[in-house]
Parts: C-alpha cells; sequence; structure tokens
C-alpha cells in the first residue's frame, strides 16, 4: 500500500488518535484486532471506521449505506450495545478508551462487521400484507390523521434489526428463532393490524406461528430502536391484549358467538413458512448458491 | 474457463430502489419471471432518503390544481429542456401512483377530510406534495418492498453488484454480476434488462448520496453503446448539512422552506429577495410580507424561497463568497423564529433528530447551517418517453439512471413520482418485449470469461494504488472543477485529469481476498464513476451557456438561440472515446405549447 495517514487528514490541525477495537473474521472464527486511528471533531463512529478502511484495512467490512440514520444498515455493537455506528458520535463515548465494535450477535457471522440477517428476510414473508377495504364512492379513502398516527410511528422502522439483535429470546435461544418472528415483525404486524384499511385478523397467526407470547415485555427492544419507536408499549403489548381477547375473554367469546360473522377474516397459518423454493429457487434472494 | 453461476430470467431489473422496485412489481404481476439485483440489502437503497413527498396534482388542498399546471411547473423548472412527453406522462399519472401506494399500506399524512395532504415545495404553484412527514422516501420503498415480497413471479438478488450487460448482435442479453459476499460471479441471462440504478453522487465529495450511487447504471449503458442525454445536468441541492465535517452534504429536506423556514446571510437579510430572475419575477413575491401571505393564500406571489434549486443553491454560493456566510461558510435557514417548536417537530421529525445527533443545534430554538451539495444527476440513458427503452434493444431505463425527464433541473418532489410513473412503464414494456422476443439471447463465454478476469485485475495486481486514495482524487477533481459554478478553463482541466485518474484505474490494488471486500468493490466501482464523470465533463464543456444545474462563469446567461432548443446526446464511439453532439428538442405539440403562452395557467 502506497497510502499514508497524512495523506488522508481531513483537516490540516492535529487530531487526536482513538484505538479502534475491532472484530475481525469470518464464520470460521476471528478475533478483535486494534487500529490507532485518527478522529475529527463532530465525526461519527462511522468515520472512524471508513478512516480504518482507507488507510488500514482496506479489505474490512463493514455494511453502510446513508449515513445519516435513515436507512438502517451500519448496525453494530460499539461497546457492547447495539447501534447504528452513523449516529453514534465519538465524542460521546468514554474518552481515552479504546472503542470496541462487534458485529450483531444474534445472527451468522459473514465477514468482520457484517452478520448474515437473512433470518429477518424470511419471517417477514410469513405476515400477510394489507388486505384493504374498499374505496369510498368517490375513490377515496378517508382517514383521520389521528387513526393513522400510530401506524407512521411504527412505519417510521428503519429495519436497522437492532432490536432483533437484543431480543433475548433469539439472542440466547437460536432455536426459538423457528417459532419466535421477533420485535421488528410484531411491529410489522401491528402496523398491519392497527392500520385503519386493514380487513385481516392475524392474531391466530401471532398467537400460534410467531410466538408473540414468547416476549415477556423486558423493554430492550425499545431501549435500543434508533428512531424511538415504542416497540413494546405501542406494539407487542397491545397485541398481547387484542390476542388475550380473542381467546380468554368470555365476554368477547359471547359476541363472537352472537355475530353472524367476524368483522375481520381471520389468517391462521403464515405465508410460505420456509424460505420457498419454487421455480426460481429461495427467496427473497439468498446472496449466494454455494452457501448452506 | 471462468467460474461462475447462471440465473436465466424473463426480466432482469438492475437496482431495487422506487423505480427498481416499481418496475419489478409491473413485470412480475404481468407474468414475467422477475429478478431484481442489488447492491445493497433489499429496503436499503437511496430512495429513503427522500424526504419532502411525491409531486402529485391530486387538488386535495388546492382544487385548482391538475396535471397541466404540474406540467408546466415541471417544464419551467427543467429551463425547457425536458423530453415534453416525459413530463407530460409523470403529472398526469403520478396522482394514480400515489393511490396505488395507499392501496398497499402506504401511510401518507392526511387532510381533515381524511384525504391525502400536500405540502408546499419549491417550484410548484400548488401544495402539491403526498408525504409522511419527512420520511417520504422511506415510507414509499417499504411500501414497494413489502408489495414485491409476496409476488410469486419476482425474486430478489441481495448484495450483487452488476459489472458489465451482455451485448449480443446490438441486443443487451442480461448481465454478469457478483455477489458481494463471496466474490463469485452469476450470469443473469434475460430477455429483457431495466436500469433502475440511480445516480452518480459518489463521483463527488460533498454529497447527500450513499456509497452505492457511482453511476453504474450510466456506464452500463455507455459501455454496452447506448445513447445518454444531457449529461451536464448535476443538480447540486441548495440546503446540505454544512458542519460538523461529517456530516457535511447530508440532506435538509426542502420542506423546511414549504413548511414557512428562511434562508438568512450573516447579516440576518432574507438574501433571497436579491437573487430573483426575470423568468420567475412575474410568480415570486418581491417583500417579506407578501411571501409571508403566501402560504395561507396562493392569491399572493412565492417566496424567493421556493424558487427551483438551481436558483437557490447559486444565490446561497454567491452570498458565501461575497463575505456574508454562516461560520462554517454557508448560510442560516431559519424555521425556529418562523413556526411553533411543536409544528416543527410534527412537521419535520427526523430534520429536528438529525440535527440534534449530529450537530447539537435544536432547530426549534435556532437556525440551521446549510450549504449547497451534490443531490440528482438529471442527465442519464436516452429512452423512448412511452416505454422506458434506451437506444440499444432489450434495455430500458427508469428513475435517475433515464434522462429528459427533469431537463436541466429537477423540482423537488418530482423524483419520486418519476420513480414510480417510469419504473411501471419500464417494467410493462420490458415484460412485453420479453414475451414477444422468444428465447434467452446466446450466451458468449468468451465475452464472460473476458469481464471476470477483468473484474479480478485488482487481485492479479501484486501491488499498486489504494483505490480509496483515487476515489478522493477524483471526488476533489469534480467538487473544485465541475462543481456548482463551471468555467471553460476548469472544466479542460478536469477532463485532462480524468484521462489520468482513467489510466490508473487498471492499476488499482485489493488487498485480501473476495469476500466481502469493500476495496476490491470500489476499485470496480470507480470504472464507473470516472466513465460517468467524464461523461459530465465533456457534456458540460460543450454546453456553453447557463442553465438549470449547469452554470457557467464564462457564459453567465441562457442561450435560447442555440442551446435552449438542443440537447445533448453523449455515446461512447468505437475507439473507445467519449463523443458529445447536440440534438433538437423533440417538439412539442400546439395544445402543450400554449400552456407557455398564458402569463398564468388556470
Amino acid at each position: 500500500m502506497t497510502v499514508t495517514a497524512e495523506k488522508l487528514t481531513e483537516t490540516p490541525t492535529q487530531t487526536p488518535l482513538v484505538t479502534m477495537r475491532l472484530w475481525r473474521g469470518d464464520a470460521t472464527g476471528g478475533c478483535f484486532v486494534d487500529y490507532e486511528v485518527e478522529a475529527s471533531e463532530g465525526e461519527v463512529v462511522l468515520d472512524v471506521v471508513h478512516r480504518v478502511q482507507a488507510t488500514q484495512a482496506p479489505d474490512l467490512a463493514v455494511r453502510w449505506n446513508c449515513k445519516a440514520g435513515k436507512c438502517g444498515s451500519c448496525s453494530a455493537e460499539v461497546n457492547g450495545r447495539p447501534r447504528l455506528m452513523c449516529m453514534t458520535r465519538m465524542s460521546t463515548l468514554p474518552p481515552g478508551e479504546a472503542v470496541t465494535i462487534a458485529p450483531m450477535k444474534t445472527f451468522p457471522i459473514l465477514k468482520d462487521l457484517v452478520s448474515d440477517v437473512s433470518f429477518n428476510y424470511v419471517v417477514a414473508r410469513q405476515i400477510p400484507p394489507l388486505a384493504p377495504r374498499p374505496r369510498e364512492a368517490d375513490g377515496t379513502h378517508r382517514i383521520a390523521q389521528v387513526d393513522i398516527d400510530r401506524v407512521q410511528e411504527f412505519h417510521k422502522c428503519i429495519e436497522c434489526f437492532l432490536c432483533q439483535d437484543v431480543c433475548h429470546v433469539i439472542r440466547d435461544h437460536e432455536g426459538n428463532k423457528a417459532h419466535f418472528a421477533g420485535p421488528r415483525f410484531f411491529v410489522r404486524a401491528a402496523a398491519l393490524e392497527m392500520h385503519p384499511l386493514d380487513t385481516l385478523d392475524r392474531r391466530p397467526l401471532l398467537r400460534h406461528h410467531l410466538g408473540l407470547a414468547y416476549c415477556n415485555i423486558t423493554k430492550c427492544c425499545t431501549e435500543v430502536c434508533p428512531v424511538g419507536i415504542k416497540i413494546t408499549d405501542n406494539s407487542i403489548i397491545p397485541l398481547k391484549e387484542r390476542v388475550v381477547d380473542g381467546y380468554f375473554d368470555p365476554i368477547a367469546w359471547l359476541g363472537r358467538k352472537i355475530r353472524r360473522k367476524p368483522a375481520r377474516t381471520p389468517v391462521t397459518e403464515p405465508l410460505a413458512p420456509q424460505a420457498t423454493a419454487g421455480a426460481n429457487g429461495p427467496r427473497p434472494g439468498r446472496r449466494s448458491p454455494g452457501e448452506a | 474457463m471462468a467460474d461462475y453461476d447462471v440465473k436465466e430470467l424473463d426480466v432482469l431489473v438492475i437496482g431495487a430502489g422506487g423505480a427498481g422496485l416499481r418496475a419489478a412489481i409491473e413485470s412480475a404481476s404481468l407474468g414475467a419471471r422477475t429478478g431484481v439485483v442489488c447492491k445493497s440489502l433489499l429496503g436499503k437503497a437511496h430512495t429513503v432518503m427522500a424526504e419532502g413527498g411525491i409531486a402529485a396534482a391530486m387538488g386535495n388542498v388546492w382544487a385548482e390544481d391538475n396535471w397541466k399546471i404540474h406540467f408546466r411547473d415541471t417544464m419551467r423548472g427543467g429551463k425547457m429542456l425536458n423530453n415534453w412527453r416525459m413530463a407530460q406522462l409523470h403529472a398526469q399519472e403520478a396522482p394514480d401512483r400515489v393511490f396505488e401506494l395507499e392501496e398497499w399500506g402506504a401511510a401518507f399524512d392526511r387532510t381533515p377530510d381524511g384525504r391525502i395532504l400536500q405540502r408546499d415545495f419549491g417550484g410548484h404553484r400548488y401544495a402539491r406534495l403526498a408525504h409522511v412527514g419527512d420520511r417520504t422516501g422511506l415510507e414509499m420503498i417499504r411500501t414497494l418492498q413489502y408489495k414485491a415480497i409476496y409476488l410469486d413471479d419476482l425474486e430478489v438478488f441481495m448484495e450483487c453488484t452488476v459489472l458489465r450487460l451482455l451485448v449480443e448482435g446490438g441486443r443487451v442479453t442480461g448481465a454478469i454480476a457478483y455477489w458481494r459476499e463471496t466474490g463469485r460471479f452469476v450470469v443473469f441471462r434475460a430477455k429483457a434488462t431495466v436500469l433502475a440504478t440511480g445516480g452518480i453522487g459518489k463521483a463527488f465529495r460533498f454529497t447527500s448520496a450513499s456509497w452505492e450511487y457511482t453511476g453504474d447504471g450510466h456506464a452500463l449503458a455507455l459501455w454496452a453503446g447506448a445513447d445518454m442525454l444531457d449529461m451536464e445536468f448535476v443538480q447540486f441541492h441548495p440546503t446540505g448539512m454544512i458542519w460538523p465535517p461529517s456530516a457535511r452534504g447530508i440532506l435538509v429536506t426542502e420542506g423546511v422552506r414549504g413548511d414557512g423556514g428562511v434562508l438568512r446571510n450573516s447579516e440576518g437579510r432574507r438574501f433571497m429577495f436579491d437573487y430573483i430572475p426575470p423568468f420567475f419575477a412575474a410568480e415570486t413575491a418581491d417583500n417579506e410580507a407578501e411571501a409571508d401571505r403566501w402560504y395561507d393564500d396562493k392569491r399572493n406571489r412565492r417566496p424567493p424561497e421556493l424558487l427551483p434549486r438551481d436558483e437557490v443553491a447559486r444565490a446561497i454560493n454567491a452570498e458565501v463568497k461575497a463575505g456574508r456566510g454562516s461560520p462554517h461558510g454557508g448560510v442560516f435557514l431559519d424555521i425556529a423564529s418562523r413556526r411553533s417548536a411543536e409544528y416543527i417537530e410534527r412537521r419535520l421529525p427526523s430534520m429536528y433528530e438529525q440535527f440534534l445527533e449530529l450537530a447539537d443545534v435544536d432547530i426549534t430554538k435556532e437556525p440551521m447551517e446549510v450549504g449547497p451539495t451534490c443531490h440528482y444527476m438529471m442527465g442519464g440513458v436516452r429512452v423512448e418517453p412511452d416505454t422506458c427503452a434506451a437506444t440499444v434493444p432489450g434495455l430500458y431505463a427508469a428513475g435517475e439512471v433515464a434522462g429528459g425527464m427533469h431537463g436541466s433541473n429537477r423540482l423537488g418532489g418530482n423524483s419520486l413520482g418519476d420513480l414510480l410513473v417510469f419504473g411501471r412503464r419500464a417494467g410493462a414494456a420490458a415484460a412485453e418485449f420479453a414475451r414477444s422476443a422468444g428465447g434467452l439471447g446466446p450466451l458468449d463465454e468468451a465475452q464472460v470469461a473476458r469481464i471476470c478476469a477483468d473484474a479480478l485485475q485488482p487481485f492479479a495486481n501484486e501491488q499498486g494504488e489504494s483505490p480509496y486514495e483515487l476515489h478522493r482524487e477524483l471526488q476533489q477533481t469534480m467538487q473544485d472543477l465541475v462543481g456548482i459554478i463551471r468555467t471553460e478553463s476548469e472544466l479542460a482541466e478536469a477532463r485532462d485529469r480524468l484521462v489520468g485518474l482513467a489510466a490508473r484505474v487498471p492499476g488499482l490494488y485489493a488487498e485480501g481476498n473476495r469476500q466481502f471486500n469493500p476495496g476490491w468493490h470500489l476499485a470496480i466501482d470507480l470504472r464507473a464513476m470516472v466513465a460517468v464523470s467524464t461523461c459530465i465533463t465533456l457534456s458540460a464543456l460543450e454546453r456553453r451557456e447557463s442553465r438549470g444545474g449547469h452554470t457557467r462563469d464564462d457564459y453567465p446567461k441562457p442561450d435560447p438561440e442555440y442551446f435552449g432548443k438542443h440537447n445533448h446526446i453523449t455515446r461512447l464511439e468505437e475507439d473507445g472515446t467519449v463523443s458529445v453532439h447536440a440534438e433538437p428538442l423533440p417538439e412539442m405539440p400546439p395544445e402543450l405549447a400554449e400552456l407557455f403562452e398564458e402569463a398564468t395557467v388556470s
């Protein structure tokens, strides 16, 4: 390599060196490696990781896109806490100490700071999408802002999967992934269930296939959400209440007996419970055919 | 012989942003086996960064609005260089595309009577942008993503980068790509191919673009022999963050101004009143009192802060140059003194968060420091307006990678509509082409082997130059010499420097192995960035006038007689050089032309 650190310095003034302790390796193993690197005023962790990449470790694998907290690509565990690297300012970390960055632990490691998050894309497909009611006679859907506020909160989700990463149901118990959708997809289910236009009832699915009951509301997911969705209070607990009302509330049970047909169409089976291997192969888009 | 996988498809879509996903949804819904290739994970494409909204003349807020007024605004914003047919189709079809997103679950902000709310934006006569706070792009991509994943005929190939289009007998027959994760090659054999790769922002130093914006689709089309249109027109968004340095370039939505924010210089003056061009004087307020009344009563003229982006970016540039800038070299964008904290937090939640987290600035209490940032590529693949067909059979282009729709300057809010309207049209036309095409084209294994070997060159170079350093030099060159204000001598210098940079690309060196190796990926991306930068520079040299996103210090005025009547076509010649020539604009039919003769349209 012909590049020197001086050539890439952004500002003429002397900037302090920091130690970045980055996990390097792949599925077969790896370890933390220390890099001494400059950090300038106002920088975020991702800036400094990029400087390591540009000056010392050109093959350092790290996912990122927008660098503005909007795409949810650069998720990692910074000093042990699941965070977006692009929204973690260096000045918020303890000065003089090494900054330790590891890939998300809940998912298999691909390389360095990049993990295989395909689990999430498989779960996503199991939840049936919106089935909207018909439009009004004038061709519009009429929805009051107050009725769409909650759905808009859930739609803030940037799919960084930090909530999935921190959730102990799957973080500590790999086997649970087969029958537990995780906080991200409870938010997705809640966004559909609470959508003013929707006509489906996904409670049977949530109870029997998506593992809603496994959540014991420790609120870790809410704490790490970078866009501030109240995952536990506003999505998971209301979903749990709806399931309880639907299955165990005697008055609701009586109401259903009296009413001729349910207001919403119940969904009892997940869509494509496994990644379907149709004519086109597995979906959505496993990256590489050579792997398990 | 090269080792690669083969996938067979009817329609290959390259890119999974708004245009790519909409194209794929249409193609798969028509029964074509469709594959979408994206460089990142699904749902991370640059469309998520779009903030303000989707311009569509639905007339929910101002019943007076209609497609003709939207068409007129679009053409005038593009300084009449737009392809009139694309601007017409866009204005006519955008409302239906918005209603379609609503049907698929998009949760737009609502009017008091429950319909889709629309907001004001620069260059639009009426409040026209359907939006979700200031994160409309996220809503759009998530809605399209969750429409696409349930379609049986649609398959997504994530973290996969296309190297070259395959061309057989003058027809595009697919593409060759590599999986980022493993570095292995894959050939997509397809009857029709849709480019939806977005823009070129990473060729510039200060940009609102993500790493993916390396001009891949522009370069793929150029290398395949397609015509490129008006490549000199690059939009610098007037308001990017400028402090701290690491946040420089990150977008500050035009919605801040649409919702009442104003620009001030270091003397506190609303300087935009000093920069109202004659072209827009009749419709722009010349005093603060009238400008402020406009937000509630559209019989007043528009505030000059809401002039098209090229005008505002140039004005900011001039103020900074005149020594009236903010401490870090921008100007002040002030909404704190004009709207309540509650209003700002409700209308602009992600701007509020962005400034608080990245710059320690509370935008409900103090002004933002902003300055121009490279934002959008108006130029792109020359397409047939109704079908999005490129000039090479079997190839289609939609969204930012396509040229023509926006002329020399894009209006805010017209990008998201563009993605949907022309994404759908490209998908439909590609599916139809595939249906009538019969079988797959032949596969030239020698061609594939050559491309694979070429891609692996950075590993074969036992040592050499860092791609990161070359990228930095390219960005600096484009920023300094082909930026917001251009001049003959600097453009010529850029042209020469680009020749030097292009010569260094084959010598780039990649350390490590093929598995998820960003240094290697950048070495490959640089080929496209250098090619596209060359097109921009050469086309800019030829346009000896100032128009829209192209401002020439040595030709400061528009030239209505010649350049105002010509598009620039850029293409790769047999000898490997890039040529530029002018072509007369397509003639607008009289019923549309007369819209521009009246003082106002009602």
